[in-house]
């Protein structure tokens, strides 16, 4: 075990904020995801343009731009609101500009996955639901919604892993997550190979222990269900 | 500001903007390059039956997949420093330099998402193919050079692109160890003239456009090697 020289707790709090960010980002995200999923898939001409919009803008841009540019680039927006209200100096915290920077981006890949899912249910089930007198709504709570899920998780949790990695890119609007922790802790020792690989080790800990759940959502999501195998 | 206004300062920074983007290109084309060179013994690993052949490569991927790149850029531009043996090595020269670092890093990084593609690539080409390559008399080595590893480029192409411009846009955080690529360029223009949601949308602009054509190069490319017919074939 490394000497820490007395940086272990800061590194710990590091851990929490970036757990807590990326289920901030993947919360929002998912609502993302199911919106622009649902637009893309509508029979609505504007929807399905700005679906597409959505998806292919976001995707095309790097996540450390749309980091930078929620944080950075709404300053003025947010203080000419704030005037407005009569907060002159209101601004988005680091923490809520990297929530929706990250939900963005995981929301425009969750909506090619919720998409495929959508897909995936057979239409019938849907003219089922017309047929007892569902609404449009009550079709998509009760039959699509849960099944949705099952097929969508897979695709899902590769997302979150991917999310999880890109919440290293928060730091860069100082966000005291592992990342900056570990750079604070690395200027200050001289020690930056030591507290960079121990970062990396804690990514590496969260990624392992994230597959794991993955897997057992999966299982649970899959009970009742025979799996294809070659 | 009006229209005309932010299109002369955007057109006053033009050839910084050019050389940014030169700088990212250079970047993303060496790394996704080397990085193909450097995983196809990776994946030809990774894909093996033995286990103590798979343990390396295996992880070699799982150690910078599991990790943003933002941390293996800083473990290599400002960890290694820390040891007494690399500064006085004769490659400290280039480690020093925030361009060699950059590109260690990318090259590194991508390699390991290449060599998962590979492996991915030629555990899909059918069993019967090379079945079939060495009940004609082909050496284990022919079957690989003639059948397996042309099958496995087509079949791996279409998530090797996807690969490039993952990295196109990975490869925007290099700026944090003084790179001055697209997003280098622009947190210099930032700091200079306070234009931040501006500048900010060139940004995006930038590497919007060129993920566009990334991707229209690449469908190019894949309708030369005729991926489409080998996917029908099967």
């Amino acid at each position: 075990m490394p000497d820490l020289q007395g940086f272990g707790p800061a590194l710990l709090e590091g851990t929490w904020m970036t757990i807590r960010l990326s289920l901030a980002a993947v919360s929002v995200g998912l609502l993302f995801g199911l919106l622009g999923a649902s637009a893309k898939v509508s029979n609505n001409v504007f929807a399905r343009g700005l679906g597409g919009f959505y998806t292919s803008v976001v995707r095309g841009i790097p996540e450390t731009v749309w980091v930078l540019m929620i944080y950075f680039g709404t300053v003025s927006a947010f203080n000419a609101l704030g005037a407005y209200f009569g907060y002159p100096r209101f601004s988005l915290s680091p923490f809520v500009a990297g929530t929706l920077a990250l939900a963005l981006c995981f929301g425009a890949y969750a909506t090619e996955v919720f998409r495929g899912a959508l897909l995936a249910i057979p239409t019938g089930q849907k003219e089922a639901g017309l047929a007892l007198g569902l609404s449009n709504w009550r079709i998509f709570y009760r039959i699509t919604l849960p099944q949705l899920w099952r097929v969508a998780l897979p695709g899902l949790g590769n997302l979150y892993l991917i999310l999880l990695k890109d919440t290293a890119l928060v730091s860069l609007i100082t966000l005291d997550e592992i990342m900056r922790k570990a750079q604070a802790a690395a200027n200050s020792t001289k020690e930056p190979f030591t507290f960079y690989l121990l970062a990396a080790g804690i990514y590496l800990f969260l990624t392992v222990f994230i597959m794991g759940a993955l897997h057992w959502f999966e299982n649970r999501a899959n009970r009742g269900y025979v799996r294809t195998e070659l | 500001m009006i229209l005309a206004e932010k299109w002369a300062l955007i057109e006053r920074f033009l050839p910084q903007l050019w050389d940014g983007t030169l700088v990212t290109l250079q970047l993303v084309g060496l790394a996704v390059l080397i990085g193909l060179f450097v995983a196809i013994p990776l994946g030809l690993a990774r894909a093996s039956r033995h286990w103590y052949i798979r343990a390396l490569p295996y992880s070699y991927i799982f150690f910078f997949r599991g990790t943003p790149l933002l941390l293996q850029l800083f473990l290599v531009y400002y960890g290694i420093s820390q040891f007494q043996v690399v500064r006085d090595s004769f490659l400290w020269p280039y480690l020093r330099e925030p361009f060699w670092c950059a590109l260690i890093t990318m090259t590194m990084h991508t390699a390991a998402y290449i060599a998962e593609i590979l492996r991915g690539a030629i555990q899909a080409v059918p069993p019967g193919e090379v079945e079939a390559a060495r009940a004609l008399g082909m050496s284990k080595r022919q079957a690989l050079q003639h059948i397996i590893l042309p099958r496995a480029i087509r079949i791996g192409l279409p998530a090797y692109g996807n690969e490039v411009i993952l990295m196109l846009k990975a490869s925007a955080v290099v700026y944090t160890v003084t790179m001055m690529d697209i997003m280098g360029v622009i947190r210099t223009i930032n700091s200079r003239t306070y234009e931040y949601e501006l500048f900010f949308m060139v940004a995006g602009a930038m590497y919007l456009i060129i993920t566009l054509v990334f991707t229209q190069l690449f469908r190019l490319v894949e309708r030369w090697l005729k991926v489409d017919a080998s996917r029908q074939s099967r």
